[in-house]
C-alpha cells in the first residue's frame, strides 16, 4: 500500500514540475520537455495502478506503452512545428507568439 | 319605407365627399370644392325628407343597431336614432354646413389649400351628424373627439400664423379637459347601469321608471362629470377660454364652430342625457348657475373688445350661457329652440363679419365704419342677425330668449334677472358693433366692395330664416316645444317677461346708437370715469393670465422637472446598463492576450476552483 503511495506521490511531484515548466517557462523546447514530463509523470501512475492497484492487470503496462508511441508522435510534430516558427520568426520565444488572438 | 331608415345615409355623403377630397389632394382644383358642397346639398335634402316625416307624425320614433362587439355576455351596440330631436339636429347641422360650404366658394377662393380645407369641413360636418345620430353615449363619444379632431384642423388651417398654431393647440387642449370629464362619466354609467347599457333609451328608463337603481350621490356625480364634458366643448366658465381664440381659423369656420357643428354638441349632450340631470337637484342647479354666468360674463367682456369675430365669439359664449340655463331650470325646449334659432344668426353675423373681413382686410372694428354705404346686402343681412341676437320681436332670437327667460322666471327668479341684465349688455354690444362698422365715415384706408353672389346668397338665406324661425313656437301658438321634447311645456307666457326683455333690448340698442352712431354720449364716459374696469374687460378678466399663472407656469416647470429626472434617471439608469455591458466587454477582450501560456494557467485555475468546490461538498 505504501509503494502505491510513494509511486503516486513521485508522479505528482513530476506532474506539477511538467505544468509548472508549461506554464512559465519561455523557451519552447523547454515547454515541449516539459509536456513530455507530465506525459510521463501519467504513465508512472498507470503503471502503479496496474502493479499495486485494487486489482493488478497488465492493461495499465500496456497502455502507457501506447501513451509513449502516442507521445513520440507528438514530439516529433511539435518539435517539426518550432523548426517551422523558427525559420518564419527567428525565434522560440513562446511570449512572442500571440497569434491566437488574431 | 321610410326617411328615417336611411338616416345613416346623412353623414355618410360628407363621409364620402372627406374620403374623396383627401384623396384628390391638392391637384384636384377649384372644381373639387363642388364635391364637398353637393355632399352636404344632399345631406341636406336627405335631412329635411327625415324631418318633413317626423313633423307629419305619422311614424313611430325609429332606431337600428347592430352588435358592434361580443365580450363574454355583454354585447355592445352601435346604431342611430331618429328622434324629433335628432331630425331637428340634423336639418339645422346640413342647413348650416350647406350654406357654409357655399360661402367658403367664395371667401377661399384664392387659398392654394381649398381642397384640404374642403376635406376637413366635410369631415366637421360629418363627425357632428355622426354624434347627432349616436343611439348610445359611446358612439357619441367617438365622434365627439372627432368633432374635436376637426376643429383642431381647421381652428389650425392657417397653421403659418403662430397664433392659429396656439389658437388650434389651445381649442384642442382646453376642450380634452372637458372630454376627460365625460370619458370617466362614460365609464362610471358602465360600471353603474344594469346591464353595462350606454344606449340612451336604457339611460332613459334606468333614470324614470327605475328611479334608486343608481345612487343619489352616483348621479350627481355622472351628470357633473358629462356636464365638464359640454362645458369644455360649449364653452361655458372656466373652460371658455379656447372659443375667442378659435377665432384665428378661416371665418366660414367660426361660423361652423359657433352655429351648428361645435359648441351646439355641449348643449345637445345634456339635452340627450337630460333624464340623468333630472335626478340631481344639485346637478342642475349647477347646470343652470354656470349657464346664467356664462352668459353674464361673456357679454360684458364682449363690451370692451376690438375685434369683430371675438365679439362675435364672446356673444357665442354668452348665449350658449343662455341655453345651459335653460337645461339647469329644466326647459329643454327652450334651449333646443335657442339652440336652432341661435344657429342660423350666429352663422348670419359670422358670415357677414367674414364677408366685412374679406372686403376691408382688418378685423378690428375701430378701423372700419362706412362699411354699409357700399355693402348694402351684408349690412342689411348683418342687421338682421343683430336685431335677432339683441332679442327684438319679431326676429327669431327674441322668441327663443323669452322663452328662456320664462322658464328661469318660474324657477330660479334670479337668473331670470341675470337673463335679463344679460340681454341688455347683448343688445349694446352688438349695437356698438353694427354702428362702428357699418354707420359713420370709413375710418381705414382700404375701399369696402361688396362681396360675390355665392357669398351674399347664403347670408340672404340666412337672414330669412333668422326672421321665421322664432315663429314655431311663440307664447300664443307653439308647437315646436312639444315637438322637440315629446311632453308640453308648462303653459306661463308672462307679459311681465316680454315687457322686460323687450325693454332692456330696446334700451341696449338706443344705447348703443346714442354712443355709437349719434355721438350724444361721449365713447369714454365710462372709461374715463372708471379707467380700470375697461382695462380688466379688455383683458377677459385676466382669466388668460391666470390660467398662465396658475395652471400652465407650475405644469410647464413640472414637465421640465420631469424631462430632467428622463434625461439624467431614466436615460442615465439605460445609458449605465449598456456601458456596463460594454466595460465588461472590454474587460473580457484583455483577458484574451493569444498567449497560449496564459489560457493554460487560467485553465489550470479552473481547475483547482472546480476541485476544492467538489472536495468542500464533500466535507461540508
Amino acid at each position: 500500500m505504501n509503494m502505491l503511495a510513494s509511486y503516486l506521490t513521485l508522479a505528482a511531484v513530476l506532474f506539477c514540475i511538467g505544468l509548472y515548466g508549461v506554464i512559465v517557462k519561455r523557451n519552447a523546447i523547454i515547454v515541449l520537455l516539459s509536456i513530455e514530463l507530465m506525459l510521463n509523470a501519467v504513465n508512472l501512475n498507470l503503471v502503479a495502478f496496474s502493479k499495486y492497484g485494487v486489482q493488478p492487470s497488465l492493461t495499465g503496462q500496456l497502455f502507457s506503452l501506447f501513451t509513449m508511441t502516442v507521445a513520440a508522435a507528438e514530439a516529433a510534430v511539435g518539435v517539426a512545428i518550432l523548426v517551422a516558427i523558427y525559420r518564419a520568426r527567428a525565434s522560440v520565444n513562446v511570449d512572442e507568439f500571440d497569434e491566437l488572438r488574431r | 319605407m321610410t326617411f328615417a331608415q336611411y338616416a345613416w345615409l346623412v353623414p355618410l355623403f360628407p363621409v364620402a365627399a372627406f374620403a374623396v377630397l383627401i384623396t384628390l389632394g391638392r391637384g384636384a382644383g377649384r372644381q373639387a370644392a363642388w364635391i364637398g358642397t353637393l355632399a352636404s346639398l344632399v345631406s341636406l335634402i336627405l335631412s329635411l325628407c327625415i324631418a318633413g316625416e317626423r313633423l307629419s307624425g305619422t311614424v313611430d320614433e325609429y332606431n337600428a343597431h347592430f352588435t358592434w362587439l361580443q365580450i363574454g355576455n355583454y354585447s355592445l351596440n352601435a346604431g342611430f336614432d331618429v328622434t324629433n330631436l335628432t331630425s331637428l339636429m340634423l336639418v339645422v347641422v346640413t342647413l348650416v354646413s350647406f350654406l357654409v360650404n357655399l360661402y367658403s366658394h367664395g371667401y377661399m377662393r384664392d387659398d392654394e389649400r381649398i381642397t384640404t380645407f374642403f376635406a376637413y369641413v366635410a369631415l366637421f360636418t360629418a363627425s357632428m351628424l355622426g354624434l347627432v345620430l349616436s343611439d348610445n353615449l359611446l358612439t357619441l363619444y367617438i365622434f365627439w373627439e372627432l368633432v374635436g379632431v376637426c376643429s383642431f384642423l381647421l381652428v389650425g388651417f392657417w397653421f403659418q400664423k403662430p397664433e392659429a398654431k396656439a389658437a388650434a393647440k389651445k381649442a384642442f387642449i382646453v376642450t380634452r379637459i372637458g372630454d376627460l370629464g365625460l370619458l370617466i362619466a362614460l365609464l362610471l354609467l358602465f360600471w353603474y347601469m344594469p346591464g353595462n347599457a350606454l344606449d340612451f333609451s336604457s339611460i332613459h328608463n334606468v333614470f324614470t321608471t327605475e328611479a334608486g337603481v343608481i345612487a343619489g350621490g352616483i348621479t350627481t356625480l355622472i351628470a357633473l362629470l358629462i356636464f365638464l364634458g359640454a362645458v369644455g366643448k360649449s364653452g361655458q366658465f372656466p373652460l371658455h377660454v379656447w372659443l375667442p381664440d378659435a377665432m384665428e381659423g378661416p371665418t366660414p369656420i367660426s361660423a361652423l364652430i359657433h352655429a351648428a357643428t361645435m359648441v351646439a354638441a355641449g348643449v345637445f349632450l345634456v339635452a340627450r342625457t337630460f333624464v340623468i340631470f333630472q335626478a340631481s337637484d344639485a346637478a342642475m342647479t349647477t347646470v343652470a348657475v354656470i349657464g346664467g354666468f356664462t352668459a353674464i360674463f361673456a357679454a360684458t367682456i364682449g363690451l370692451a373688445q376690438n375685434d369683430i369675430k371675438r365679439i362675435l365669439a364672446y356673444s357665442t359664449v354668452s348665449q350658449l350661457g343662455y341655453m345651459m340655463l335653460a337645461l339647469g331650470v329644466g326647459s329643454v325646449s327652450a334651449a333646443m329652440f335657442h339652440l336652432f334659432t341661435h344657429a342660423f344668426f350666429k352663422a348670419l353675423l359670422f358670415l357677414g363679419a367674414g364677408s366685412v373681413i374679406h372686403a376691408v382686410h382688418t378685423q378690428d372694428i375701430r378701423e372700419m365704419g362706412g362699411v354699409g354705404r357700399n355693402m348694402k346686402i351684408t349690412a342689411w343681412t348683418f342687421g338682421i342677425g343683430a336685431l335677432a341676437l339683441s332679442g327684438i320681436p319679431p326676429f327669431a332670437g327674441f322668441w327663443s330668449k323669452d322663452a328662456i327667460l320664462t322658464a328661469a322666471l318660474t324657477h330660479q327668479p334670479l337668473l331670470f334677472w341675470v337673463g335679463a341684465v344679460t340681454a341688455f349688455l347683448t343688445a349694446l354690444y352688438m349695437a356698438r358693433l353694427f354702428f362702428m362698422v357699418f354707420a359713420g365715415n370709413p375710418r381705414g384706408e382700404a375701399h369696402a366692395h361688396e362681396s360675390p353672389a355665392i357669398m351674399t346668397l347664403p347670408l340672404i338665406v340666412l337672414a330669412v330664416l333668422a326672421v321665421v324661425a322664432g315663429f314655431v313656437e311663440t307664447p300664443f301658438n307653439g308647437w315646436f316645444g312639444e315637438w322637440v321634447t315629446g311632453e308640453k311645456p308648462e303653459a306661463h307666457t308672462s307679459a311681465m317677461v316680454i315687457v322686460v326683455s323687450v325693454a332692456v333690448s330696446l334700451l341696449g340698442v338706443y344705447l348703443g346708437w346714442l354712443i355709437y352712431a349719434k355721438g350724444t354720449v361721449r365713447r369714454d364716459i365710462v372709461s374715463s370715469r372708471i379707467p380700470g374696469l375697461v382695462k380688466v374687460l379688455e383683458n377677459k378678466y385676466y382669466i388668460d393670465e391666470l390660467y398662465r399663472f396658475i395652471l400652465v407656469k407650475p405644469l410647464g416647470g413640472l414637465g421640465k422637472a420631469l424631462a430632467v429626472f428622463d434625461e439624467y434617471v431614466v436615460d442615465g439608469v439605460v445609458r449605465m446598463a449598456g456601458q456596463s455591458a460594454a466595460g465588461l466587454g472590454r474587460l473580457n477582450a484583455r483577458l484574451q492576450s493569444g498567449q497560449l501560456q496564459g489560457y493554460a494557467l487560467t485553465a489550470l485555475i479552473g481547475l483547482v476552483i472546480i476541485a476544492l468546490a467538489i472536495a468542500g461538498r464533500r466535507f461540508w
